[in-house]
C-alpha cells in the first residue's frame, strides 16, 4: 500500500504544481489546497500504513497505528487551513481592490518602483 | 609608541581642524594645517642618523591581538626616505595651497582633512610592516585621494576622474590584498620582515607566482603603470595642490614603494623580473610618447609623471637581476637599484615644482590650455625661471639632478644586456634601444612643456585674465623645490649617502649588510662611455623632433583614435557593467511570478534526482509494506478522478467541487488508516475551505467571469510532472531505507502511566508536544486577526476620497 501511496502523493503533487503554475489566483489557491492534501498523505504514508486499531488505548489491544504522524498531521493541517484562509481573503481583496485575477496583470506601477 | 602615533598626528589634526576653520576666520586654515607636517618632518629626520647606519626602528602598538594584526611602524631606509618625502613635500604643498585656495571662497577645512588623512594614510603605507595594517592604509589613500580628485564636486568632470581613479585602484587594492592574504598564508606571519627571512622557502610554494601577479597588480594600478595609466590623466581635476603633491610625488609612488618593498622576496623569480621592467618600459616609452600630444598643461605632467614612474618602475625590475648573479655587488647590476632610489627623489623635487607653476600659470592667466599661452617669459620671470629649471632636469639636461639619474638609467639599461638569464640574452637588447627612444620624447616634452607657455608671442586677447607674476608666497615652494634640483646636481653623494644608500641596502639586502657597503658614487663626468653618447644623441634627436614638432605633432590625431585606452574603460563601465548587465539581468527578472516560481521548481528537482541518481541513493524494498484492500482502491480511484476533474475543469466552479471531493477522499482515507482525529478534523476544515472558495468565487469581478478551459502548456506540465516524480521516488527510497526505529514506542507505553490519558494523538498534542499546539493556536489567532485587519483597513481607498475632497 505504501508503494501506491507514494504514486498517489506524487500524482497529487504533480497536479498541485500544475495548478500553481496557472495565471488565475484562485487556481493557485486550489493548487495549494491540493498541494497540503499531498504532503499531508506523504506524511502519513512515511510513518508506515501498519498497525490494526487507532491509537487509543483499548482493552486486548496492541497493535496501534502510529501517533506521531497523526499528531503532525493534525498540527499541518490546522496551520495549512489558518494560511490558505488567509490567502483566500487575500485573493478576494485583490478582486475588489484590482479588478482582476489574473498574475500577469499584477505587475506593479512604475510608481512603486 | 610615540612612533606609530606620529602615523596618526595628521588624522587627529584633522579631527580638531573644522572647529578651527569656523572659529577663526581671519587667518588662513593652511596655517595651522602647515604645523604638522613640519613637526613630522623634524621628527623623522632625527631617525635619520640611524638609517645611515642601516639600523632600523621598530614600534609596535596592538590592534587585534587576537588575529594577530597591529600597527607597526617599521622605519629603515625605504621607509625614511618616502617619510621624509611625504612630511617635506607635504609642508611645501600646504604652503602652496594657502596662496592657491582662498580662504573665503573654497570650503577649506575639507580640503586639509582630506590632505591630512592621505597623509596619515601614506605615512602608514610606508611604515606599516604589518600586510593587513599596510593595505588599510593603501584603500584609506585611494578613499581620499578619491575625495580630493572630486573637491570640486558639482563639476561633472571632477567626479567622472574621481569615480575612475576610485574604480581602477581599488580594484588593484583588491588583488593586493588577495596577494598578502596568500603570501601570510605561504609565510606563516603578517610581518613584512619575517616573509623576507623565509623568502627561499616561499619560492617554491604554488601559489608563489599567483601572490606574486596579484600583489604585483595592486601596485601597478596605483602607480599608473601600462595599461592602468588611464586614471592619472583625469585626476587632474583636482586642485593642483592635491596633483602636485598625491599624482606627482606621493600616492603615484606607494606602488613604486610596494615594489621595492617586496624585491627580496619576489626578486628570486622570473615572472617580477619581466613583468615589472618589462610592463615599466612599455609604461615609459607609451608616456613619453603621448605627452606631447596633451594641450592641458597639467595632462602633459600626468603623462609625464606615468612614464617617469614606468621609469623607476623598469630600473626596479632590473634591480631585481642582481639577485640571480654571483656576488652582484661587484657587477654593473648593483646601479639600477641606486638608480630607481635616486630618480624617485629627483622626480619628486621637479616634478613637484613644475606642477606648482602649472597651477601659477593656470592661477594668473585663467587657463592651462597651451594652444592660448605663450609670451610669458617676461612676464613672469620667475616663473620661467623654475618651469625652466624643472624641465631641464626632466629631460635630463646637466647641471640639474634629472641628468644625473637618467645616466645611471642608462647604464642600468644597458646593464640588461650582459643579463644571460630568463631569454635576457635575446630580448635585452631592447631595453637600452626602447630607453632611449623615450628618452629622445622625454625631452621634446620637457621643452613642448616650457618653451610653448613662456615663450612665442602672448595671446593675451585669448586669456581670461590678464598676466602678471604670482604673489611670493606662491612661489616660495616651487622656489625651494627648484633650488634642490640644482643643489642635488652639485652635492649628489650627500644625498646619496643620506638616503639613497640605506633605501638600497634595505631594497637588496641579500648583496648589502649595510648601507655603507654600497660603494656607488654618483659623477656628473663620466668619461667617454656608452651612456655620453646617447646622452648626446638623446639633446640630438630631442632637438630636432622639437623643431618639427608643429609637423609630426598631426600624428596623434590619427593614432590615439584606435589606441586609447580610455575607449576600452568606457566600453567596460557603461557597456559591459552597465548596460549588457541590466540587460542580462532583465532577462531573467522578468516580474512575472510564474516564472520565478518555474525557476525554483526546477532547481528544485534538478537537485534532489541529480543527487539521487549520482549519489546511487535510490533503492526500492517491497519489506515492510501493508497489504492493499478493496477499500483502498476505491478511494485511490475516487481520489485520482477528483484531482483529475480539479486539473481539468471547464468552470471554476468544478474545480472547486472537485477540490472538494479530494478533501473528503483524504478524510476517508484518514478513517481506513486508523486516524479518526485526522478525519474528524479534515471533515470539518475541508467544509469550511470549500465554503471560503466558494465565496471567493462568488464574488469575482464580472470581468474576471470569462470561463475558459486552461491552456495546456508543455514547459509548465514537464515541470509539475518533474516535481510528481521528486516526490515519489523519494517517498520510494525514504521508504525501502528505514535506518532507525520509531519513537512512537515510548508514547504508546507511557500514555497512561505518565500522562494519564488514552487518546494517544490528542496526549502528544497537548501534552507530549504541547508547544506546537500552543504555536499552532497563534498562527490560527493571527490568520484570522490578518483576515479581519484586511478586510476592515481600507486606507487607500480613504485617502483617494480624502484627494478628492
Amino acid at each position: 500500500m505504501e508503494i501506491v501511496m507514494a504514486f498517489v502523493c506524487g500524482f497529487l503533487f504533480m497536479a498541485a504544481i500544475y495548478l500553481i503554475l496557472s495565471r488565475s489566483l484562485l487556481r493557485i489557491i486550489i493548487g495549494t489546497g491540493l498541494l497540503s492534501h499531498g504532503a499531508h498523505l506523504l506524511i502519513l504514508t512515511m510513518g508506515g500504513l501498519g498497525g490494526e486499531s487507532p491509537p487509543v488505548l483499548g482493552e486486548g489491544v496492541t497493535d496501534y497505528a502510529d501517533p506521531l504522524p497523526q499528531a503532525l498531521i493534525l498540527t499541518a493541517i490546522v496551520i495549512s487551513f489558518g494560511v490558505t484562509a488567509f490567502f483566500l481573503v487575500l485573493a478576494y481583496r485583490a478582486y475588489q481592490e484590482l479588478g482582476t485575477d489574473d498574475t500577469t496583470k499584477m505587475k506593479g506601477s512604475e510608481e512603486d518602483d | 609608541m610615540m612612533q606609530v602615533l606620529a602615523i596618526f598626528i595628521p588624522i587627529i589634526a584633522a579631527i580638531l581642524l573644522p572647529f578651527l576653520f569656523k572659529q577663526v576666520r581671519a587667518i588662513h586654515t593652511g596655517w595651522f594645517v602647515l604645523l604638522v607636517p613640519l613637526i613630522l618632518l623634524g621628527y623623522y629626520l632625527t631617525f635619520v642618523k640611524q638609517t645611515i647606519n642601516g639600523q632600523s626602528v621598530v614600534a609596535t602598538m596592538e590592534w587585534i591581538p587576537s588575529l594577530d594584526i597591529s600597527f607597526t611602524s617599521y622605519l629603515d631606509g625605504l621607509s625614511i626616505l618616502f617619510s621624509i618625502l611625504i612630511t617635506g613635500i607635504g609642508s611645501l604643498v600646504v604652503l602652496y595651497s594657502i596662496f592657491y585656495l582662498d580662504q573665503t571662497k573654497e570650503q577649506l577645512h575639507n580640503f586639509y582633512i582630506y590632505l591630512l588623512m592621505f597623509m596619515t594614510a601614506m605615512l602608514g603605507v610606508v611604515q606599516s610592516d604589518h600586510v593587513i595594517t599596510l593595505y588599510l592604509f593603501w584603500e584609506l589613500t585611494s578613499i581620499s585621494s578619491f575625495l580630493l580628485i572630486g573637491y570640486w564636486f558639482n563639476r561633472d568632470k571632477s567626479r567622472f576622474g574621481a569615480l575612475k581613479s576610485m574604480m581602477i585602484t581599488v580594484a588593484g587594492g583588491l588583488m593586493m590584498l588577495g596577494g598578502f592574504v596568500l603570501l601570510s598564508l605561504m609565510g606563516g606571519t603578517f610581518s613584512i620582515r619575517e616573509l623576507i627571512v623565509q623568502a627561499p622557502s616561499i619560492v617554491t610554494h604554488d601559489y608563489f607566482v599567483l601572490a606574486l601577479v596579484l600583489i604585483l597588480l595592486g601596485a601597478f594600478t596605483k602607480s599608473a603603470q601600462f595599461p592602468f595609466y588611464i586614471w592619472l590623466p583625469d585626476a587632474m581635476e583636482a586642485p593642483t595642490p592635491v596633483s602636485a603633491y598625491l599624482h606627482s610625488a606621493t600616492m603615484v609612488k606607494a606602488g613604486i614603494y610596494l615594489v621595492a618593498r617586496f624585491t627580496p622576496i619576489f626578486a628570486l623569480s622570473e615572472v617580477w623580473v619581466w613583468l615589472v621592467a618589462g610592463i615599466g618600459l612599455l609604461t615609459l616609452l607609451w608616456g613619453s610618447l603621448f605627452a606631447s600630444k596633451q594641450t592641458d598643461l597639467k595632462g602633459i605632467l600626468a603623462f609625464s609623471t606615468v612614464s617617469q614612474l614606468g621609469l623607476i618602475m623598469s630600473l626596479l625590475g632590473v634591480a631585481a637581476m642582481a639577485f640571480h648573479v654571483e656576488d652582484a655587488a661587484g657587477t654593473i647590476f648593483k646601479y639600477a637599484g641606486f638608480a630607481a632610489i635616486f630618480h624617485l627623489i629627483n622626480h619628486a623635487t621637479f616634478k613637484g615644482s613644475l606642477f606648482m607653476i602649472a597651477g601659477i600659470v593656470d592661477h594668473e592667466t585663467g587657463t592651462r590650455d597651451i594652444r592660448k599661452l605663450g609670451g610669458l617669459m617676461s612676464l613672469m620671470p620667475v616663473s620661467f625661471t623654475v618651469a625652466l629649471i624643472g624641465s631641464f632636469s626632466m629631460a635630463g639636461l646637466p647641471p640639474f639632478n634629472g641628468f644625473l639619474s637618467k645616466e645611471m638609467f642608462l647604464t642600468g639599461m644597458l646593464s640588461v644586456k650582459e643579463f644571460d638569464l630568463f631569454n635576457f640574452e635575446t630580448f635585452g637588447v631592447l631595453f637600452p634601444i626602447l630607453a632611449w627612444i623615450a628618452s629622445v620624447f622625454t625631452f621634446v616634452y620637457s621643452f613642448y612643456f616650457v618653451f610653448k607657455t613662456f615663450t612665442g608671442k602672448l595671446q593675451a586677447e585669448k586669456l581670461p585674465k590678464k598676466p602678471h607674476e604670482a604673489p611670493i608666497g606662491m612661489l616660495v615652494s616651487p622656489v625651494i623645490l627648484a633650488s634642490l634640483v640644482v643643489v642635488v646636481f652639485f652635492i649628489p653623494n650627500i644625498v646619496g649617502d643620506l638616503f639613497v644608500k640605506p633605501a638600497v641596502a634595505a631594497i637588496q639586502p641579500f648583496l648589502y649588510d649595510s648601507p655603507d657597503e654600497v660603494d656607488i658614487a654618483v659623477q656628473a663626468w663620466h668619461g667617454f662611455k656608452p651612456e655620453f653618447w646617447m646622452t648626446v644623441g638623446i639633446v640630438a634627436a630631442g632637438l630636432l623632433l622639437f623643431a618639427l614638432l608643429p609637423k609630426w605633432q598631426k600624428i596623434y590625431r590619427v593614432i590615439p583614435e584606435w589606441l586609447s585606452l580610455n575607449r576600452l574603460y568606457d566600453f567596460i563601465m557603461n557597456t559591459v557593467l552597465d548596460t549588457a548587465m541590466e540587460r542580462f539581468s532583465s532577462l531573467y527578472m522578468t516580474e512575472s511570478i510564474r516564472k520565478y516560481l518555474t525557476y525554483m521548481f526546477a532547481a528544485i528537482v534538478s537537485i534532489v534526482i541529480g543527487t539521487l541518481f549520482f549519489k546511487d541513493a535510490f533503492s526500492l524494498s517491497f519489506e515492510n509494506v501493508s497489504p492493499i484492500a478493496l477499500y483502498d482502491v476505491t478511494l485511490l480511484i475516487v481520489l485520482v478522478i477528483g484531482t483529475l476533474t480539479t486539473l481539468f475543469a471547464k468552470s471554476r466552479i468544478t474545480a472547486i467541487i472537485g477540490l472538494g471531493a479530494v478533501g473528503y477522499t483524504v478524510a476517508l482515507f484518514f478513517v481506513i488508516f486508523n486516524a479518526p482525529d485526522l478525519a474528524l478534523t479534515q471533515l470539518v476544515i475541508e467544509t469550511i475551505s470549500v465554503a471560503l472558495f466558494l465565496m471567493a468565487f462568488y464574488h469575482l469581478p464580472k470581468l474576471g467571469r470569462v470561463e475558459e478551459r486552461m491552456r495546456f502548456q508543455v514547459g509548465r506540465a514537464l515541470i509539475a510532472f518533474g516535481v510528481g516524480a521528486m516526490v515519489t521516488l523519494l517517498a520510494l527510497s525514504a521508504h525501502s531505507q528505514k535506518l532507525v526505529e520509531s519513537i512512537s514506542g515510548y508514547y504508546k507505553e507511557t500514555v497512561y502511566s505518565l500522562a494519564g490519558g488514552g487518546n494517544i494523538v490528542n496526549v502528544i498534542l497537548v501534552d507530549y508536544r504541547g508547544f506546537d499546539t500552543l504555536f499552532e493556536i497563534t498562527v490560527l489567532a493571527i490568520a484570522g486577526m490578518g483576515i479581519y485587519a484586511m478586510i476592515k483597513l481600507r486606507l487607500s481607498r480613504k485617502e483617494k476620497s480624502n484627494e478628492n475632497k
